[in-house]
């Protein structure tokens, strides 16, 4: 394994895009991972204000059809190697606005997603618990 | 001293200041992390980073001058560790008369460089960033030279950073005085600007405007101007220490255990009145340096000029 992707594992920065049709509450159990009970930033993460620095994408809702370009262009400007997260069973599936007339689909019909959190919200737990078990698998 | 040996000397001070300024920006996280009861990151932290923006793609903005878009991270560096060099000359007592104004001005290099990368990366909030961080500018660096003043004169009327350190070392720190403390009051609050901690952090307001001028920087480029910053935060610190609080002398280990303790007081103190303020607006910043610390600082030197 290389050395720059060992210290990728290390410090991921994370930029939080809520693509549109998110009810605030996975935004919410986001922002606990910050709080003293979980603290990230033990294992180097943090959140950032711009997408040219993210490590990390982290999604939250479905994609209504006004976001598509949005999120599209989001993906775009983020530096590579950049890891997408879709967080939410509204990210991973659509949830209960699949059949919404504002659906543009799930995260994976837009944008390539490498790592689903389901749950209504994901506890931070599960959140936690996704992104060690892909950074096991990274190399 | 012959060229190779000054290109030597140059880079293992740099090496030095880079090590010890991400070091120190640790001792900032960590620090904060402890005072909002959290665990915090582990020491190797910032080195982890700076190597993880080096393995990054670096993007430049179609609208972007890409000369300067691209050079102004390395000037910020270079500037930075410059001053960093020259400080710890005058550190080992070789430095010259006039070294301090050479000081004032390379510690403002570092911040034209994130106003020029910043107008140049053709972002409309890098535009706002950079139009509060020249405004900061121009209001710390007022008062920040009537401290230097200050301390100029305490130190025995000399502009040589050396001279100010031994005279202080002889006849007692210029920070029990009176015109001493306002000196170093003032000077803490400019470079709480200068390097944008959080009461002046408004160039840079993360909620805000994203980053404000580092909003296009990815990749290396950005990770130059995290190192500019880490040096920035021993240079800083440390060139206070010289000016009020005596500076390090290495003439004993106990005499240099007592310099470096004095360095992570003001370290810590800055830290602390990062953990403790919101962030002010540009106006309030603006009305705060320039009206009421530069009243002291003009009440300071008189003081100075008076003896007290």
């Amino acid at each position: 394994m290389s050395m720059k992707i060992k210290a990728l594992k290390k410090s991921l920065w994370v930029y939080h895009l809520c693509t549109g049709g998110s009810c605030n509450n996975c935004d919410i159990e986001i922002l606990d991972l910050l709080t003293p009970r979980y603290d990230v930033e033990r294992f180097g993460m943090v959140l950032v204000g711009s997408p040219r620095h993210a490590d990390v994408l982290l999604c939250t809702g479905i994609v209504n059809k006004k976001c598509v370009d949005r999120v599209k262009k989001l993906y775009e400007q983020t530096a590579k190697p950049c890891v997408v997260v879709a967080v939410g069973s509204c990210a991973c599936s659509g949830g209960i606005f699949r059949d919404g007339y504002q659906m543009a689909g799930p995260l994976n019909k837009i944008i390539p997603v490498d790592i689903y959190i389901p749950g209504c919200p994901p506890k931070p737990e599960a959140m936690i618990s996704a992104i060690v078990k892909f950074l096991e698998k990274l190399k | 001293m012959s060229v190779p040996f000054v290109i030597l000397y140059f880079i293992g001070t740099f090496v030095f200041l880079s090590v010890s300024g991400l070091i120190a920006m640790w001792i900032d996280r960590k620090v904060t992390a402890r005072i909002q009861f959290r665990v915090g990151p582990p020491w190797y932290q910032n080195f982890v980073d700076f190597i993880k923006l080096t393995g990054k793609e670096v993007l430049i903005p179609e609208k972007a001058n890409k000369l300067i878009f691209v050079s102004s991270p390395i000037a910020a560096l270079m500037a930075a560790s410059l001053s960093g060099v020259i400080l710890l000359l005058a550190l080992k007592k070789i430095g010259f008369a006039g070294d301090i104004i050479l000081l004032v001005y390379l510690l403002v290099i570092p911040s034209l460089a994130i106003i020029l990368g910043g107008s140049s990366s053709g972002n409309v909030l890098a535009s706002v960033g950079v139009s509060r961080e020249l405004k900061l500018v121009l209001s710390y660096e007022l008062p920040f030279i009537c401290a230097i003043i200050i301390a100029a004169i305490k130190g025995g009327s000399t502009t040589s950073l050396t001279k100010i350190m031994t005279y202080q070392q002889s006849t007692g720190i210029s920070v029990f005085s009176i015109s001493g403390i306002i000196g170093f009051f003032i000077s803490i609050f400019a470079l709480q600007g200068k390097l944008g901690l959080v009461p002046f952090d408004l160039a840079e307001a993360e909620g805000e405007i994203s980053t404000g001028a580092f909003i296009e920087y990815s990749g290396i480029l950005l990770g130059f101007f995290k190192l500019a910053k880490a040096i920035l935060y021993i240079v800083a610190p440390l060139f206070i220490v010289c000016l009020f609080l005596g500076g390090i002398s290495f003439d004993s280990v106990g005499k240099g255990i007592n310099g470096i303790l004095k360095y992570f007081l003001v370290l810590v103190i800055m830290i602390l009145i990062k953990n403790t303020n919101p962030r002010v607006r540009i106006d309030q910043a603006f009305k705060f340096f320039w009206i009421k610390l530069t009243l002291l600082g003009i009440i300071g030197i008189s003081l100075a000029f008076l003896r007290w």
